[in-house]
């Protein structure tokens, strides 16, 4: 009996100690990803407030809010979602209003409405990072190195398997650029229900050659183990693995689609207070610039530009390496979120159904 | 199982295939076992045995993913390891919290389960239980019922009554588990009761002692061992589950599973090698136990060991 | 002990026996027993009743879920609770007029009434998504429509149809007047890959789209090849268990329990070690020199790696049973075989292995019972062909959250694993089911 009681009561001190409550939980997509903005916002966030921050992830963090909020069982109080489903969410009532005076404005006095770039600001939404997702391989397996998102699609000339991500949004867009559609005309051919046939049809034909990746930390991993010879990824993922662990990673960055990352706070949030403050906090000038220190993503706010230095080793310059600097640009595609806002459910609903048969 | 002085050639060569057949499947049976845990101490950062290792060089093997299991999601990991530094390993590390969540659930689970089990078979193995096969069966469904379907009811059960908000940590998640260990209780108890002389508990009431007492003096103590099974065996179901948890547990909820599973999912380190090498050696300690205890019963019950 | 023998003896007798305190002893038998039964069913009752509660409600109201789907017709605000009907002047305008009528200018009214109602209480994704559920690609209509509602002026018909000329569609009429009820057996159908056409007769989705019969067929397939391999690799060692004596087999008999009480997890983890390209086997079968480094064996993220694990993970539960049928079986029956003259395949065929039949029985079916509900080894991997019905069902309740799918996918595979319990506990008997 002795022996229960003093299990009992360990059990119950560890309960205490593992269960913080008050902790502000922000869902966001793991890896290096979560890496960075755990060193940028969450250390600084909690040494300056005395606010615990939990940091948890997902695959895509848009999917378990719309499921917590439904079921009316909501533990999330932040989370990290791409611009179209911020504003799906929000369209669909199943986010909290941002207040955006809660911002601080730049260091130089401009208010956050024009120092955020174009769109960053949403009424449930505030952008923290623009991420891109393209195509990468591995230097080492790869006989010729591919130079456009056409090779992706060539298995002839450049054989071997490719992880796609297990979703329609961006397949559907590079199949489309791949098949010979300039950037600026895919999204009006993917209005058609001959276009998505087309864009299908282009992804079919290599079909048997995909490995479906869900996690942003799995391509770079694919890539390094020889599993896959190219895949698409988010580009910050694929940096770090490059230039942090020294792998023989190379992006292509034609055909590039560039997307917000944006931070939201789902209704019946358990923390909504602190959440704001966890947002206004982590989307100030100096913290969006300390982040892109730890990822190859450019920061929301113009004032963060140029305090953008070297990466944490101390010696990258990350200009280049960011998906919005110009040399990487010359056939880039800006994901058109309204169109997705719409789409993405019976876009997913027919990939799915293609994936299963 | 000799082979006969008499047996042909032709037999004699079937016995030794057939001998080294059954070798190639207990081969297949433990090697997947085994191979983690060498790779668990590989200096690189691969799945596979690097030369180094292959020749027994001792460059070749480290101990860094043990180490990584303490240090992973600390404050401040590169302190010298002094007190302050243990305690922020106790605080912050990502898979010792992960443990003690696991062991609180696993526990308080298994308490739930093997009380209301052990009860239930009590009844159960009365000849005048009423209805014993139907109700058998539905206590023993939870084992059966495949466990998506257990975790997504519960889901929408879960929320619906908002059990997030009554201000128990875990509740959810325990009461899942102990449903889910409740089938082994039920099997292990009502085995050891199978043998149960019945004439004892008769002896002991007609000498005075009420049912409380006979239960605790005479039937408990033969019946231990089952209990204590079955109790291992709900224990070790909690401590491995992680559909229900993936569903039914806040996110902030982690287990020692889930976070293999995340783990596996994302990014396989060797890290989740060693936490498996950890687990396999768990079993063989919780294995050695049932041993010990199957015969402890048996002896008990009088059953001989041939 | 039963009534009738009671009753026998006592016929014709004008005073029935009766006990110290002058009850009928018959009576009082029967007052005993039923304290007796009414004292058992106490013990159980505790156990039953959290069962019931934590298990049975929880699944039934999950499968409500599959008749059941408010989408098209209530709102419910998340944060307040305030419940909005939605589609009220549709739901008249389909009572009004019988099935069929072409949507005239008044059904149009009312469907831009219905918008406006929408996009105040922010519903539009919700209606569109369950109109979406069962005619792909009109979700966007109703986000696009209730965007525009304030400004859609009469004629009614003209402006929505200027939005999308696919308003008119009768097919999108037809689910919407059967969407309009809360209860529908629709998602049953489309668990069949069956749907609704626009006269209301069941049809079969386009080929394009038949996803779930293949999937409940790939699942039985494999759990049948799970099964049938599980079996042929536990005969032998469960025959070799039972034969050595006792202090050999308990120790081999580790090495089968030893998987077996080993976390899933790290199970499946080891597989994917040595299955993967740069794994274990790969690279011995490089190192060996019968493969080359260019042509690794593709062994995970496919069916394969799914089969290959998943007959590790239930190897035991097919061991155990055969084992413990194995036992028991007297070896003198296979000696007097042989010494009337049988071959040695003969006795085994015709003397040993029909004794094992029932072991053969019950590790079968636990297995394959196991094996048609997997979900979390063909998840990790199983790669894109590997996947099996119960991973669907994760799938349409954590990705395309269309719940009520997910729980017409899970009646009917609760439906089948309940009739092979039901069979199990006929032919095998629950209470024979025994651990390790």
């Amino acid at each position: 009996m002795k022996l229960t009681t003093v299990l009992l009561t360990t059990a119950l001190t560890s309960v205490t100690f593992a269960a913080h409550a008050a902790d502000v939980t922000v869902l966001s997509w793991g890896g290096s990803y979560a890496k960075s903005q755990e060193e940028a916002y969450h250390k600084p966030f909690t040494a300056a407030t005395g606010i615990k921050i939990n940091s948890v992830d997902a695959g895509n963090p848009a999917t378990p809010i719309k499921a917590q909020v439904e079921a009316g069982n909501v533990s999330i109080d932040v989370a990290d979602v791409e611009f179209s489903d911020a504003v799906r969410l929000c369209d669909e009532g199943l986010l909290e209003e941002i207040d955006l005076s809660i911002l601080p404005d730049a260091p130089d006095g401009t208010p956050p409405e024009e120092d955020f770039i174009e769109g960053a600001l949403q009424d449930c939404a505030v952008a923290n990072i623009v991420f891109s997702t393209v195509m990468s391989y591995n230097t080492e397996t790869n006989a010729t190195a591919p130079d456009s998102i056409d090779d992706f699609f060539n298995t002839t000339d450049f054989p071997g398997k490719r992880g796609l991500r297990k979703t329609a949004k961006a397949n559907l867009e590079m199949a489309l650029m791949a098949d010979g559609v300039p950037a600026s005309e895919v999204y009006s051919i993917l209005e058609t229900d001959e276009g998505v046939d087309r864009a299908f049809a282009k992804l079919d034909s290599i079909k048997d050659d995909i490995v479906w990746w869900e996690a942003g930390a799995q391509p770079p991993q694919l890539l390094a183990d020889g599993e896959v010879v190219m895949s698409t990824a988010y580009n910050g993922r694929i940096f770090n693995a490059a230039v942090g662990e020294g792998q023989p990673l190379e992006i292509v960055w034609d055909g590039q689609i560039l997307d917000f990352d944006l931070f939201v706070i789902p209704k019946g949030a358990p923390n909504k207070e602190d959440a704001m403050k966890f947002v206004a906090f982590a989307t100030d000038t100096q913290r969006l610039a300390d982040q892109a220190s730890w990822i190859a993503y450019g920061p929301a706010r113009k004032s963060s530009g140029p305090l953008v230095g070297l990466y944490s080793d101390g010696k990258t310059e990350m200009a280049p390496h960011m998906p919005t600097a110009d040399a990487n640009l010359s056939n880039a595609l800006v994901n058109d979120f309204e169109f997705w806002v719409d789409k993405d459910a019976e876009l997913n609903e027919r990939f799915n159904a293609w994936l299963a048969s | 199982m000799a082979l006969p002085k008499h047996a042909s050639r032709l037999e004699r060569i079937w016995h030794y295939t057939y001998l080294a057949i059954c070798g190639a499947i207990f081969l297949f049976l433990m090697a997947p076992i085994l191979i983690v845990m060498p790779l668990s101490f590989n200096a690189e950062p691969y799945f596979t045995f690097t030369d180094k290792m292959l020749s027994l060089d001792p460059e070749g093997y480290s101990t860094r993913w043990y180490d990584l299991l303490l240090t992973f999601g600390m404050l401040a990991s590169d302190a010298p390891r002094d007190w302050s530094w243990w305690q922020d390993v106790w605080a912050n590390s990502a898979w010792i919290n992960a443990a003690k969540n696991s062991i609180v659930i696993g526990l308080f689970s298994t308490i739930i389960s093997t009380t209301l089990g052990t009860i239930a078979a009590l009844g159960l193995s009365r000849p005048e239980m009423p209805g014993r096969r139907l109700i058998m069966a539905i206590l023993i469904s939870p084992m059966i019922v495949p466990i998506i379907i257990v975790a997504t009811g519960l889901f929408f059960f879960y929320s619906s009554i908002s059990i997030q908000n009554w201000g128990i940590p875990y509740l959810g998640v325990i009461l899942a588990h102990a449903t889910l260990g409740i089938p082994f209780v039920i099997i292990t108890v009502t085995a050891t009761l199978v043998g149960f002389d019945r004439s004892l508990t008769r002896a002991a009431a007609s000498m005075g002692a009420d049912p409380i007492t006979t239960f605790l003096r005479v039937q408990m103590p033969l019946i231990l061992p089952g209990i204590i099974s079955g109790a291992l065996f709900a224990f070790v179901t909690s401590f491995d589950e992680v559909v229900v948890v993936l569903f039914v547990g806040g996110l902030d909820e982690q287990t020692i599973p889930r976070q293999m599973w995340n783990g596996i999912r994302e990014q396989i380190s060797p890290a989740i090698l060693s936490v498996a090498t950890i687990l396999v050696l768990i079993s063989v300690t919780l294995l050695a136990t049932i041993e010990l205890l199957r015969r402890r019963s048996e002896r008990l019950r009088g059953i001989k060991q041939s | 002990m039963s009534d009738a023998s009671l009753d026998a003896p006592l016929a014709g007798q004008s005073s029935a026996l009766t006990t110290a305190n002058g009850q009928p002893l018959k009576q009082a038998l029967m007052h005993a027993q039923a304290h007796a039964k009414r004292r058992a069913f106490y013990l159980v009752a505790p156990l039953l009743a959290f069962i019931v509660i934590t298990f049975i409600v929880p699944i039934g109201q999950m499968l409500h879920r599959s008749v059941y789907n408010p989408g098209f017709s209530l709102h419910t605000n998340v944060s307040t609770g305030v419940e909005t009907p939605l589609m009220t002047n549709l739901k008249v305008w389909f009572k009004e007029n019988p099935d069929g009528t072409e949507p005239d200018e008044a059904a149009f009214a009312a469907l831009a009434k219905d918008l406006l109602v929408l996009r105040e209480v922010k519903a539009a994704g919700q209606a569109g998504t369950r109109i979406n559920y069962e005619l792909s690609g009109s979700r966007s209509m109703f986000t696009k429509a209730a965007r525009r509602a304030k400004r859609l002026e009469p004629p009614y018909k003209e402006a929505i149809l200027d939005l999308d000329k696919d308003w008119s569609d009768p097919a999108l009429w037809r689910v919407m007047r059967d969407a309009t009820s809360p209860y529908t057996m629709n998602f049953y159908l489309a668990a069949l890959d069956r749907t609704k056409d626009e006269t209301g007769s069941v049809t079969k989705v386009p080929e394009n789209r038949q996803v779930y019969v293949k999937l409940f067929q790939r699942t039985l397939f494999l759990s049948i090849l799970i099964t049938f391999l599980c079996f042929v690799l536990a005969y032998p060692v469960a025959h070799l268990l039972a034969t050595l004596p006792l202090s050999k087999s308990n120790l081999l008999m580790i090495l089968v329990l030893l998987p077996f009480w080993t976390s899933l997890l790290v199970r499946t983890t080891s597989w994917m070690v040595l299955l993967q390209g740069q794994g274990v086997v790969n690279d011995t079968l490089v190192g060996m020199g019968l493969l080359d480094d260019g042509n690794r064996l593709q062994m995970m993220y496919n069916q394969l790696g799914t089969v290959i694990s998943m007959t590790h993970i239930l190897l035991p539960f097919m061991i155990l049973p055969l084992y413990s049928v194995m036992r028991p079986i007297n070896p003198s029956y296979v000696r007097a075989a042989r010494s009337l003259g049988a071959t040695s395949w003969t006795a085994f065929r015709r003397i040993y292995f029909p004794q094992t039949l029932p072991g053969i029985g019950a590790g079968a079916l636990l297995v394959f019972i196991l094996s048609v509900g997997y979900y979390i080894t063909p998840a990790l991997v199983g790669g894109a062909d590997g996947q099996l019905i119960s991973n669907l069902i994760a799938f349409h309740m954590q990705q395309s959250l269309n719940w009520s799918l997910a729980a017409a996918l899970a009646a009917l595979l609760l439906g089948g694993i309940l009739i092979l319990y039901w069979l199990y506990d006929r032919l095998v008997g629950i209470d024979n089911l025994k651990l390790g």
